[in-house]
């Protein structure tokens, strides 16, 4: 029984569904190919489970905490993320220039799915670092890449992003870290960062501090917003690491879950002697952030999935194991007790976790394919298309694996019954640690916010319009295998009720009327949400009809899985939009008008 | 100096193994295959001794189908420098493997050969043994440690009564216990390199021998499976049940 992500799933994602081996006829990834991916997979699953998994559990028990001024993280921490970072994973997908090694971020991502579900707080930290990575390696300049990238990718510096304040989480718009311009084109940084995920540790030399600051005197709101490259040591220009930089660590929160990983409260420039670097031009620090984030995202939707994921095999397991009760038509207590696994109800909650997580992971590896195109498509245009149907989606890739693979964690703690409840088995801390994903990188309300209001409206509709033809297309090569009728139907009306309840909303706010507009949003994500869920099926289910034939013995069970979780996600889960779909297109303000002195009146 | 590393490739440790309902074998059609654990093991140590300055190429060496070519590109990622298939799908006897190797010996002339003391799928312990004796070299199995000193290698072994210690002249033979080390794991820098190492491919006939097995395989079945434990009321039971069933005082 497989404890990381099945690979026969990552497999069948990668080449049959993907089929990111194809890719490897671009000159980007020409060193790349299967007689690499499945070495590197085989290693991933080594260093989990070596390392990752293993301390999942101590990390949980002794979480970060500060000891005589410094972090202290348990040692086995260390030794993990060492291996994993020596082994490349860290450099995997960045381009050779700087030491990364081009290869396709989807299997990238696999790799990392493999990590994130033996133990996802632990894999923040190397995420981060590839985000700054790739942050400075896009908008950075020549010697900033060529000061901070290599170490980054090597493990001798990790990274952070600093965007939250305490009194400023999801309104960026109103932080108040400054960044005052010296004579010698550096900024001197002053202000207090809140949440700081690895904001001190001494797993490494050096933290390259990623800060969103306000020069005094820009345009006000998120246009005055720049970033800066804060080191926590100054680095030297051989790339030695000099004098201490004035971050200041004022203290850690203390998690629900993720706790093997500090998070911390920041403090920039207490003596006025905390020195940044600007990153490209003033005052573009968002949109730089922001296009940054979908990968961000993506992995914040990955570990979502990553984590329930793990669940789900944990409580499979068990629900072979454990023996209870009698079936219906078989309730002589003579006989032996049956494994649960046969109860219908139990197997209700497994077929649900598993049309979440297998659903979640196909889907943030599409995204992470899109990442691939838009980088090496040879075509313009589909490039462009690349990027725009991700832009529409990535509200979806971050938003709905957190909600509903923590559905899957919650299901896999009732599998359990008591026992789940208990400390003793995993599946309550895989819940506390995956609680946080509807939190952070946006809340999902504020995703909700981002689809409806600006992703479904922008270009005049164009990103939603290219998806909905995406969804066509795989509709129509459906068409061409009888077994997939049920869902070809299906598909095509929740496409058609999405489009027309869009078409209600838009219009309401074409006549002004935003707030009703964006009222109900987070329900107009989770709506959206299960159209694309259900479409990631369908494409799942289309790679299965065309690998069937000549299918073996154990890949007919596979399949048959497959299949089965694909009807149930059309069963079970696509029909909910049409409630959805009526609660929003009457414009119900139910919510909205809700007194606030009537809440407890 | 050159080291030969001969490697297996066995189904994966992890996997479950079912036996064909024909019992003619076990399945292996569409499982995980790897490097056998021991040979890593071999790999791993070959590479420390090059590293250690000992040694100035490792050529790991595999006998088998062309999937075999993976478990070789495993060893060049490790740190191998090159690599030699002897292609057949005959299935082979340690004998037969043996005379391959020392056909290989005899072309590549290495100081040294290690290799695992064993495969887990046959769990057969006899090539590194024949090898030794095909070649009149000195042979330390079972080995959890090497030390080399100018021309001798120390190798302490792994016997039943605790550990051994013999000193080899070179050209000699290890065999690998699986305490000795720990492989690395592959880096994916590494995977990429061994993709542009030599790798050459024979085959049996090239080198002249006969590999047709003396043996024959009747057939093979599932282990008997466990029986439940039973709990009994004292030791007056236990000693009863030891003397009158299972025959053992
Ligand atoms: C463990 C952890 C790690 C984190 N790591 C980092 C990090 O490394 N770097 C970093 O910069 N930040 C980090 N964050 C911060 C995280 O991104 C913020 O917590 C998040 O953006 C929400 O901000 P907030 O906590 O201030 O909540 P608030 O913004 O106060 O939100 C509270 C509630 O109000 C809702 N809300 C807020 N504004 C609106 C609105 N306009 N319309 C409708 N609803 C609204 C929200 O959806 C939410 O439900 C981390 C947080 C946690 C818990």
């Amino acid at each position: 029984m497989s404890q990381t992500i099945n690979r026969r799933d990552l497999d069948f994602l990668i080449y049959e569904m993907l089929a990111v081996d194809e890719l490897c006829e671009r000159e980007y990834f020409s060193e790349h190919g299967r007689d690499v991916f499945e070495p590197l997979l085989d290693t991933a699953e080594d260093i989990a489970l070596d390392h990752f998994l293993a301390c999942a559990e101590a990390g949980d028990k002794h979480m970060a905490e500060v000891v005589d001024g410094k972090v202290k993280m348990i040692p086995e921490a260390k030794i993990a993320l060492d291996n994993m970072f020596e082994a490349g994973f860290v450099a995997a997908s960045l381009d050779n220039e700087y030491g990364g090694l081009q290869l396709p971020v989807t299997v990238a991502n696999a790799c990392m799915s493999i990590f994130q579900s033996a133990n996802i707080g632990l894999c923040g930290l190397p995420l981060l670092t590839i985000g700054v990575a790739n942050l400075i390696n896009t908008y950075g300049n020549n010697e900033q890449k060529a000061l901070y990238i290599p170490s980054l990718l090597s493990g001798n510096f990790y990274g952070t992003m600093c965007l939250s304040e305490p009194h400023a989480g999801s309104s960026l718009t109103d932080i108040r870290t400054k960044a005052e311009l010296e004579e010698d084109g550096t900024y001197r940084i002053t202000g207090n960062k809140m949440w700081i995920t690895g904001g001190e540790h001494e797993l490494s030399e050096n933290i390259i501090h990623l800060v969103m600051a306000k020069i005094p005197g820009g345009p006000p709101g998120v246009k005055g917003i720049s970033l800066f490259i804060v080191p926590r040591y100054q680095v030297n220009a051989d790339g030695s690491v000099g004098e201490h930089n004035d971050v200041s660590l004022a203290g850690l929160n203390h998690k629900m879950g993720q706790r093997i990983t500090p998070n911390c409260v920041l403090n920039f420039g207490d003596n006025n002697k905390c020195i940044g670097y600007l990153v490209g031009e003033p005052h573009c620090g968002l949109e730089y952030m922001f296009l940054m984030m979908n990968e961000a995202r993506i992995a914040i939707g990955l570990s979502a999935v990553s984590a329930g994921y793990a669940g789900y095999l944990y409580s499979l397991d068990y629900a072979r194991e454990r023996t209870q009760g009698r079936l219906p038509d078989n309730k002589n207590p003579s006989n032996k007790m049956t494994p649960i696994i046969q109860h219908a109800d139990v197997k209700r909650m497994l077929l649900a976790q598993k049309s979440y997580v297998e659903g979640g992971l196909a889907l943030c590896l599409f995204a992470s394919s899109l990442l691939d195109e838009e980088k090496t498509h040879p075509d313009e245009s589909a490039r462009l298309e690349a990027r725009l149907l991700l832009d529409v989606l990535i509200p979806v890739v971050k938003a709905w694996p957190s909600e509903w693979c923590l559905e899957a964690n919650k299901h896999a703690i009732q599998i359990l019954g008591g026992y789940g409840y208990t400390q003793d088995y995993p599946v309550e801390r895989l819940y506390r640690d995956n609680r946080l994903n509807m939190i952070h990188e946006g809340t999902n309300g504020i995703h909700g916010i981002d689809l409806l209001g600006r992703k479904v409206v922008m270009k005049n509709g164009a990103g939603f319009e290219l998806f909905m033809g995406e969804i066509q297309k795989s509709i129509d090569a459906a068409a061409k295998h009888a077994a997939l009728s049920e869902f070809v139907t299906s598909l095509q009306q929740a496409k058609q009720t999405v489009i027309d309840t869009t078409k209600v909303l838009t219009t309401a706010a074409a006549k002004g009327d935003v707030t009703v507009f964006l009222a109900n949003s987070s329900i107009y994500l989770d709506m959206f949400s299960h159209l694309v869920l259900a479409w990631i099926w369908l494409k799942q289910a289309i790679a299965v009809q065309v690998g069937l034939p000549d299918a073996h013995d154990q890949d007919k069970h596979f399949y048959t899985g497959k299949m089965q979780a694909c009807q149930y996600y059309f069963r079970w889960e696509l029909p909910k939009i049409e409630a959805q779909a009526k609660l929003l297109s009457s414009l119900d303000t139910t919510c909205l008008d809700m007194p606030e002195q009537a809440f407890a009146g | 100096m050159k080291i030969l590393v001969p490697i297996k490739r066995v189904i994966d440790a992890n996997v479950r193994v079912h036996v064909k309902s024909d019992g003619s074998g076990v399945e292996t059609a569409n499982i995980k295959m790897a490097m056998n654990p021991f040979c890593e093991i071999a790999v791993e140590e070959a590479i420390r001794i090059k590293e250690a300055g000992h040694a100035s190429e490792i050529i790991v060496i595999t006998i088998g189908t062309s999937q075999c070519q993976d478990i070789l590109r495993s060893g060049l990622a490790m740190g191998a420098d090159r690599a030699i298939l002897i292609e057949t799908e005959a299935e082979l006897q340690p004998l037969a493997i043996a005379k391959l190797l020392k056909a290989i010996v005899e072309r590549q002339s290495p100081q040294l050969v290690i290799l695992g003391k064993q495969a887990i799928d046959d769990d057969n312990n006899q090539t590194g043994q024949m090898l030794s004796a095909l070649l009149g070299w000195a042979q330390g199995t079972f080995a959890s440690k090497v030390v080399f000193n100018d021309g001798n290698v120390e190798v302490t072994r792994e016997i039943d009564g605790g550990l051994e210690t013999v000193s080899l002249q070179l050209p000699a033979i290890v065999t690998t216990d699986l305490r000795l080390n720990e492989p690395r794991y592959i880096k994916l820098p590494n995977i990429m390199k061994a993709k542009k190492k030599p790798l050459d491919i024979l085959c049996p006939d090239d080198l002249g021998i006969d590999v047709n097995s003396r043996l024959k395989v009747l057939s093979i079945e599932q282990p008997a499976k466990r029986a439940a434990g039973i709990k009994l009321a004292d030791v007056q039971e236990l000693m009863d049940k030891l003397k009158n069933e299972a025959k053992v005082i």
